[in-house]
């Protein structure tokens, strides 16, 4: 698949997802889009619905309400997509482990690929962690 | 009659965050708005009496990352409420600094939002791209863009460079003269005025009826400010004045806000004025709390914000409550949005700058077998009483 990945790097859609997160990384990420970022000009864009996605971004510990629609979510992307978690949420927890409203030892409803630490990474971390994904791509 | 029902997320291109409405629409109108929430629901408040105090006011930073200092303000107030703290007058100042700039960035952001939502995309990259200088400010004090983890019991973690200061003054004077232009092309927009005025009116009896709070009751004509009413901080020594409209509309809580932005340039400025004058320590060493119960206010960019906190002598509160400015706004959907235009009910939504994040940190969640919460409610109740029943005639 790699005549496809080659393809893909060049114009990353992504589809936004936030599940039970602080919101910060999700202002972060629209933070990209805006002129001092300016994610588009990798050919980086936000789209409305993740059938036309190339990537999932996440953000957040996936309590177990939002658990479900995220595993629909990801089932209603065109493969391959793949799913970047942005900050420390996805990736451990953050300081909600101890939270009642996460059953840790189930794992995440969907696998992520890549994750972007940080509470909330920075904006400079965000676009390095996606260029890391389109280095990948086209090896 | 037929009841349509336009379902709104929890994932909708539109919501930056997972919530869901219902609306019923008749024709063009709605008719009703039901709200399910709870997808955001982390458990803060349990996490909070595992923690110690310092630990807390971390966590409750990550209630919501656009108020991540309104939270934990109101947090150090109720701790210090307890045993009666006092704060050195200088972290007063750096206090209050901090708070503005977050309403900046915060008013700056919905605005950009707002745009965003009624189709106006060239002024959701206008306020973002005037917001990036007050998010460098707060990371030449803090070293963060967002969670600052400033706040500390009896003052605040770190001080003020004060060769800093010119550079934050140059900062504040972008914003200043951005805010001025933005102000002036929202104001004088034909666009913006017909798109917005009369639109979604959440009159003044409505908003007291449902206790709003914030801008959205100051758009009302309903007076309240936290920093006004009971100022704590530094609010009592600085000069601002305190911005109510009266009709109750989008365009009226837009220009709350726009007004509010310039307001809190002049408080930031006021302070930075002081901490060139006064010097002294910025963190006062608390050895340990003692027994008893705190409550702490503050005015977040969205309305006032209210934590308690009870303790019992260990390192740890036995109880931490937040109740979240939202809380209080999101049912005034009840009362404005009944009778729009379906176009109009997003901005509507919009309008109250609601953060779900912050509001939905102490719903009991029970979505066992998918049925809606309503349903369970209802058949909890019924169950008691047939429990009732069954106990009293045998």
């Amino acid at each position: 698949m790699s005549w496809y990945n080659k393809r893909l790097a060049k114009s990353i859609w992504v589809f936004h997802v936030s599940a039970s997160p602080c919101n910060n990384c999700d202002i972060e990420i629209l933070d990209l889009l805006t002129p001092k970022y300016d994610v588009e000009r990798f050919g980086i864009k936000l789209v409305g619905s993740v059938r036309h996605a190339d990537a999932i971004l996440l953000s957040g510990i996936i309590n177990d309400k939002v658990s479900p629609k995220v595993a629909r979510i990801y089932q209603q992307a065109p493969k391959p997509v793949y799913v970047i978690g942005f900050g420390t949420c996805p990736a451990t927890g953050c300081c909600f482990k101890q939270t009642h409203n996460k059953d840790y030892e189930q794992g995440h409803p969907i696998p992520i690929d890549l994750y972007i630490p940080g509470c909330p990474p920075k904006p400079e971390a965000m676009i390095a962690g996606v260029a890391k994904l389109m280095e990948v791509l086209n090896a | 009659m037929s009841r349509n029902v336009v379902p709104v997320g929890p994932y909708h291109p539109l919501l930056e965050e997972a919530e869901y409405f219902t609306l019923t629409v008749d024709g063009e109108t709605v008719t009703d708005i039901d709200l399910d929430i709870g997808w955001m629901h982390r458990g803060h408040e349990l996490i909070s009496e595992r923690k110690s105090f310092t630990q807390s006011i971390y966590l409750v930073e990550r209630i919501c990352g656009i108020c991540s200092t309104s939270h934990p303000l109101a947090c150090v107030h109720a701790i210090e409420d307890v045993d009666n703290i006092e704060i050195p007058e200088r972290a007063a100042y750096i206090r209050t600094l901090i708070g503005e700039l977050e309403r900046i960035h915060s008013h700056l952001l919905w605005l950009g939002l707002a745009g965003h939502f009624i189709g106006y995309d060239t002024l959701w990259m206008w306020a973002w791209k005037y917001r990036e200088p007050v998010l460098q400010m707060i990371e030449i004090i803090s070293g963060n863009r967002n969670h600052y983890g400033m706040m500390r019991v009896g003052g605040v973690a770190k001080d003020v460079d004060p060769a800093s200061v010119p550079e934050l003054r140059k900062q504040l004077d972008t914003i200043d003269s951005k805010m001025d232009m933005i102000a002036k092309a929202a104001k004088d927009d034909p666009v913006l005025k017909s798109r917005l005025k009369g639109v979604g009116v959440l009159t003044k009896q409505d908003a007291i009826d449902f206790c709003a709070v914030g801008p959205t009751s100051r758009a009302s004509g309903v007076r309240g400010d936290v920093r006004k009413d009971e100022p704590n901080d530094a609010y009592g020594l600085v000069d601002f004045d305190e911005i109510v409209t009266e009709n109750g509309d989008v365009y009226d809580k837009l220009v709350v806000r726009v007004l509010e932005t310039i307001e809190s340039t002049r408080i930031c400025r006021q302070c930075l004025d002081k901490l060139e004058n006064i010097n002294g320590p910025v963190l006062n060493n608390v050895k340990e709390i003692g027994i008893g119960e705190g409550i702490g206010r503050y005015e977040a960019p969205r309305g006032e914000v209210f934590h308690y906190v009870r303790t019992d002598g260990t390192n740890r509160p036995i109880r931490h409550k937040v109740r979240a400015p939202s809380y209080v706004n999101i049912p005034t959907f009840e009362a404005s949005c009944k009778g729009i235009p379906i176009a109009d009910a997003l901005i509507t939504l919009a309008s109250v700058d609601p953060c779900y994040c912050c509001t939905e940190r102490s719903i009991k969640i029970n979505h066992a077998g998918g049925d809606s919460p309503g349903i369970n409610l209802l058949q909890l109740s019924r169950a008691k009483t047939e429990r009732i029943r069954r106990t009293i005639h045998g």
